[in-house]
Parts: C-alpha cells; sequence; structure tokens
C-alpha cells in the first residue's frame, strides 16, 4: 500500500528519494509504527525534510487515507505488504531511469540487498524491546512509561487522528509558493554572491607560508593575503502607486530586506510609476523627491550591476508604444516607455522583472510586451529564487 | 498524563536560564525514537525559542549519556569538528623548540574536534550540532560522509578515526540558509511549530508550578495577541514569556494591573523598533488583533 502512497507523494511534488523510503521500511517492519498517527508523524519525519512541503504533505496524506478505511492497528497490513514475493516487490518500487540517474548503481545495489535483508528478518515479529518506545517498550521516551525519567508528553494532543491533523493544514504558512516574507527573502538574497578578493590583507596563507619559512631555513615568514568578498551589486527599482498600491506591503518587504542584507558591495534602490521613461525617483513619494535621469543612471552605475525590477506590469498599451503616453501629466515622454525599457535592458544585461501580481488568464497587453524584455517571474519564493539564478547568468 | 515528567539535570544553561525542565509534544518523542532507531541524525527547524537546543541537553540527561556540543558559527568549517592540525604552533616549536610537544611526531599538534571527540568516546553520547545554517552553504556537503559511515581519515597520521559507538547527532537549523538535499536526504527531519497555547500553559506550569491559573490565562492572553502582531520584526518566544512571566512574579503585580496593561514589555519584545511601534500603537493594534 505505502509504494502508492510513495508516489502519490511524487504527484504532489514532494521527491522522496529510494533511499528514505528504505528507512520508513526499515522502521515500519520493525513494527514501531502502530497508530496512523504515528505514521503521519514519522512519514512526515522520514520523507519530507522542508517544511514548505509539509502542507503538500498533508493534502497527499488527506487524498490517500480519506477514503480508505484506515485500521486502527496497521502492522498487519505492513507485514502483508512485507511478505510478498521479492520480485514483486522491487517491481513495484522501481525508480524511474532519471532517479537511477541520481542515485549511484552501488546505492541501488545497497537498497535491493537490505530490501532482501529486512525481508528475511520478517518472520519473526516485533513486539516492544529496550530500545524503541512502542506500546511496551522500556525506553525513556516510554508511551507507557517504565523508564524512571521518560520525556513528559503533552497530553492533550494524544487523541486527535493523524485525519484530522492533516486535515487543519496547519503548515499552508510555510508553502513556498507563498507570498514572500522579509526573512525568506534574506535568505534567497544570500544566494546572490559574486567572490572576489578585495579588502586588506588579513587573512593567512599558511602553505605560502610555510613554504616561504622552509626557504629561510627555518626563520619564520608570514605571508598574508586578502579575504574574499561578495563583490555584488545591485540595484532595486520599485513601481509604486496606482494599480500597484495593493502590492505596496509586499515591495516593502523586498526593499528592506535587500538594504538589511549587508552582504552587497553596492546596493542601491529607485522608484517609477507603471514604466521607466526618462526619470526615475529617489523617493516612493515620486514627484516630491529627487529625480534622476536614465542618462545619469546609466552613466553613474555600470552594467556589471545585477537590476530587480518590480511592478505589476499593468498598464495601458499605449502607456508603453506613445510618445507622451506616461499616464502622469508631468512626465511628457518624448520617447516611448518601451524603448527606455529596452535601452535599460541593453545597458545591464543582468535585469529581471519580478511581478506581483499572479499569472491569469486576465494577463494584459503590456506585460506579454514587458515579458518580451526583461525575464519576468513571479513574485514568490520559488520565482525570487528563479530570478537570482537568471541574474547569476553571465 | 502519557509518560512522566523528565528533569534537566547539571546542565548549564546561559540562555535558557531558568529553565530546568523540558516538555516535547508526542510526535517529536515518536521521531527522536525513529532517528534513534535508524542511527540517523535528527535535524531540527524551528523558531528560535522552540527549544530545539534544549531538545538535545534533554535527549543526554534522559538517556544519561554525555552531551557534546558543537556551536557552530559563520567561519566554522567541517574539518574543524573532526581535527585541528596547528601547523602555526608546529611551525613555532619548530623554530623556538617546545618542552612538552616533539616536532617530529605530527600527533602532538592534531587535537580532536567535537566530531572527532564523540567517535573517540568510550560510551555511545549525544552530539548536538547547533545552528548548522550559520555555517558556510557548503558545509553541511562536507560532512555526508562523516555523519554517514561515523569514521574519518586523518592524512597527517594516515590514520582513520572510526566510530566505538555511533553517537545520537541531533542538528538544529534557524532556518537562515537552505540545506543541500544530499544532506536532508541522510537526516530525520522535524520542524517544530510554535507551541499552541494548550502546550504553551503546561510549559508555563513546569516553571511556575505555584502560579495561579488565571495569571496564566492573561499572561498567555497578552503573549499571544503580541505574536498575532504580524508587524513586529522579532515575535516573542517561549523563552520570553517565561523570562516575563518571571520578572512579573519579582515585582509581584497583581491581577487587576496586568488585565488592563502590558508591565515590562521589554522583557518580551526586544527590538527597538518594535518597541516605539508598538508604544505608538498599541491599543489599536491590540484591538484590531483581539478581535480577528
Amino acid at each position: 500500500m505505502f509504494v502508492d502512497f510513495f508516489y502519490l507523494l511524487r504527484e504532489y511534488r514532494i521527491f522522496p528519494s529510494p533511499t528514505e523510503f528504505l528507512d520508513l521500511i526499515d522502521v515500519l517492519s520493525q513494527g514501531y509504527i502502530t497508530s496512523i498517527r504515528e505514521f503521519y508523524f514519522i512519514t512526515r519525519a522520514l520523507l519530507v525534510k522542508d517544511e514548505s512541503l509539509y502542507d503538500d504533505y498533508d493534502a497527499a496524506f488527506l487524498q490517500y487515507f480519506k477514503n480508505i478505511s484506515v485500521p486502527v492497528d496497521i502492522r498487519k497490513e505492513i507485514l502483508d505488504w512485507l511478505n510478498l514475493p521479492l520480485d514483486e516487490l522491487l517491481a513495484r518500487f522501481k525508480p524511474d531511469q532519471k532517479e537511477l540517474d541520481e542515485i549511484s548503481l552501488i546505492e541501488w545495489q545497497e537498497i535491493q540487498q537490505k530490501f532482501t535483508q529486512r525481508i528475511n528478518q520478517q518472520t519473526e515479529a516485533h513486539n516492544g524491546g529496550d530500545f524503541w518506545i512502542g506500546t511496551k517498550g522500556r525506553s525513556p521516551f516510554g508511551w507507557g512509561g517504565m523508564h524512571p525519567g521518560g520525556i513528559r508528553v503533552g497530553g492533550f494532543s494524544g487523541g486527535r487522528s493523524a485525519i484530522q491533523v492533516a486535515q487543519k493544514r496547519s503548515f499552508r504558512n510555510y508553502r513556498s509558493d507563498r507570498i514572500l516574507d522579509v526573512r525568506q527573502i534574506q535568505i534567497a538574497l544570500r544566494k546572490l554572491r559574486k567572490l572576489g578578493k578585495i579588502g586588506a590583507q588579513t587573512e593567512l596563507n599558511l602553505p605560502e607560508s610555510i613554504r616561504l619559512t622552509c626557504q629561510n631555513a627555518g626563520e619564520i615568514e608570514l605571508v598574508w593575503e586578502k579575504r574574499k568578498k561578495n563583490n555584488l551589486k545591485l540595484m532595486l527599482l520599485m513601481d509604486v502607486g496606482g494599480s500597484m498600491t495593493p502590492f505596496t506591503e509586499m515591495v516593502e518587504q523586498l526593499f528592506s530586506a535587500a538594504s538589511k542584507a549587508n552582504h552587497f558591495k553596492n546596493f542601491c534602490y529607485f522608484y517609477f510609476h507603471n514604466c521607466l521613461y526618462e526619470y526615475v525617483y529617489k523617493d516612493a513619494e515620486l514627484w516630491e523627491g529627487e529625480k534622476i535621469s536614465l542618462e545619469y543612471l546609466f552613466k553613474k552605475y555600470d552594467s556589471d550591476y545585477r537590476v530587480v525590477l518590480v511592478g505589476d506590469a499593468a498598464m495601458a498599451p499605449y502607456e508603453l508604444t506613445m510618445r507622451h503616453g506616461a499616464i502622469d501629466y508631468y512626465q511628457q515622454n518624448e520617447t516611448p516607455g518601451i524603448v527606455w525599457l529596452k535601452k535599460f535592458k541593453k545597458h545591464f544585461p543582468h535585469s529581471v522583472w519580478l511581478n506581483p501580481e499572479l499569472e491569469g488568464p486576465w494577463i494584459a497587453q503590456s506585460r506579454r510586451m514587458i515579458s518580451a524584455v526583461f525575464p519576468m517571474f513571479p513574485m514568490t519564493i520559488q520565482g525570487l529564487e528563479d530570478a537570482i539564478i537568471e541574474l547569476m547568468k553571465k | 498524563m502519557l509518560g512522566s515528567t523528565f528533569y534537566q539535570c547539571s546542565m548549564n544553561f546561559d540562555q535558557f536560564h531558568g529553565a530546568k525542565k523540558y516538555i516535547v509534544s508526542s510526535e517529536l518523542r515518536d521521531i527522536v525514537n525513529v532517528a534513534i532507531a535508524l542511527q540517523r541524525p535528527l535535524l531540527v527547524k524551528g523558531e528560535p525559542g522552540t527549544g530545539k537546543t534544549l531538545l538535545a541537553h534533554a535527549i543526554a540527561s534522559a538517556l544519561h549519556k554525555q552531551l557534546i556540543v558543537w556551536n557552530i558559527k559563520s567561519t566554522t568549517k567541517a574539518v574543524d569538528g573532526l581535527y585541528i592540525y596547528d601547523t602555526v604552533q608546529r611551525l613555532n616549536d619548530s623554530r623556538f623548540g617546545s618542552k612538552t610537544r616533539n616536532v617530529d611526531n605530527i600527533e602532538d599538534y592534531i587535537r580532536l574536534g567535537k566530531i572527532g571527540q564523540a567517535f573517540t568516546s568510550e560510551e555511545q553520547v549525544v552530539l548536538l550540532i547547533d545552528e548548522i545554517d550559520k555555517a558556510d552553504i557548503e558545509f553541511p556537503n562536507d560532512l555526508l560522509q562523516e555523519l554517514d559511515i561515523m569514521e574519518f581519515y586523518i592524512p597527517e597520521l594516515d590514520k582513520t578515526i572510526k566510530a566505538k559507538h555511533r553517537p545520537i547527532v541531533i542538528i538544529t537549523s534557524n532556518n537562515e540558509k537552505e540545506l543541500p538535499n544530499a544532506f536532508l536526504r541522510r537526516c530525520v527531519f522535524h520542524f517544530i511549530n510554535f507551541p499552541t497555547p494548550e502546550l504553551m500553559r503546561e510549559i508555563v506550569q513546569v516553571h511556575y508550578p505555584q502560579l495561579e491559573t488565571q495569571l496564566i490565562e492573561i499572561c498567555l492572553t497578552h503573549f499571544y495577541s503580541l505574536r498575532k502582531i504580524n508587524q513586529l520584526r522579532k515575535k516573542p518566544s517561549t523563552s520570553e514569556l517565561i523570562d516575563w512571566i518571571g520578572v512579573l512574579l519579582k515585582a509581584g503585580l497583581s491581577l487587576e494591573v496586568l488585565t488592563e496593561k502590558i508591565p515590562f514589555i521589554g522583557a518580551l519584545i526586544k527590538k527597538d523598533a518594535d518597541l516605539s511601534y508598538l508604544q505608538k500603537y498599541k491599543s489599536y493594534l491590540l484591538n484590531f488583533v483581539n478581535k480577528q
């Protein structure tokens, strides 16, 4: 029965490896899991290694166990399953070619061997034991508490079944396709790095010191060198006002994460409205702050900068294509927005566009046009990670 | 009550002062046992203050085993945990001589790291690798082999150190960096959810058995409403709640005062920005949050 579950997990984009599955079989076959609740938590601990996947796991678990009657004691079922002829068992649990490529051949042989071993051991039933919790164990973590100093269990939750736990879907907040929070953005931003040797010579180069000391007939000669540091420069351009208002908080979070991440060599940010034209602004209140022409921007910031533009890219097509098309009267652009965007991309080849509005059938014409210029990613953790990979391409 | 209480013995808790007892959820207890049975490292993640580090201490004292703690810093390298070859000392000794060490004997300059100590211990120990995510992104990958087969090779001595008894390995992570998949595959993983009010009540009771129920309820209400304010940069956690109640008890505040306001809020909220934010909008925020 669990092979189906294994594959169901894969449908839910959780990809446990055969090794991990084998661990589960190990635990199951030793008779440690006696209730569906234990099955729920232990399987999760063994197969799902990322809390952002817990919600998917809950969903898969529900789908799998909701409609079949769950025996209180699942041990018999496990034993039945393990008593199948070995060939059949292995045939049921066969990784596809891609997985076989991932795990080494030796690893796979080892798995097969362990499988066989396990099944041979299966003739003796496991009950109790000094090591395990179980129901009859003498372990300090005991259910029955025969060990003098076991860990006390929060007693309230014992009766709740695993299905109910799964139904609560309490890990929904940890989903990775959910909209970002500051900390997660920071984690993602850490991947933006380009190491180079800069600064004062503060690190001892040991091999070189030894070599020179030997050459010096034992008179100690210390060699110092520069420390490796992140050489990456980041520019953030944010669309504010109008249709971006609902996303203000999200953009603020990205901004605060980026400005707090002190591992960049340089970090600068500007604001714009809807589309880039002649000017960008130093202040989110656009017109009240200083305005900076794109030409100046191109002069001051070299093409080595990694640029992240944030905007919903939703506007009337003429705002992109027409002279004087800018939605703000004061802008009076002589050059159409799309031309500016292309110029910008030409100067800053490492630039991406993050879009907080999720994709859907309502996708705007303008969005299509902009995503033809800039690689566009949704503003989710996954999207940000993909965007960073794009930024780090040479 | 299922199971029985178990006490934290003679451990030194600098950051958890006052914490003497540990309450664990049933699922975490099961998972700990699975990890021990499978002889796999247990990786624990969760918000700060959910008792990740304390878990290792609890396991060690429950199983009456020695605990070896390896605190990871941003500069820690994987090999530091295995052994340290003090070349600079040897270089120095070769020039200036030493009374206690023999320069010709490399072994005199090799010291075992925390993993090395755990492997060579005469009894099984609990090894805590604390905050593994603080180190470089590649760090966990460098430990794969060592944690898997529990042995490592010292080229300088042409010697392999093999674990006499496989240690019980507990690894904690604050989620600052992603851990590599190959590493994750070898661990048993558990994410400690923030304690529910029910569990929190028990935790508080364990720490302050004499506390009146009414007082606990008010404290918990304040605590969880503060936690509901998403604008806070650092939400108060369990250890802060325990500290705060300790402060309240010392100050001897009455129930009436507590109902009206949150005294000594500095014990709960640690960031200046959060404090000033709260002072400005407190009444409004709490009203709003409590209505939700």
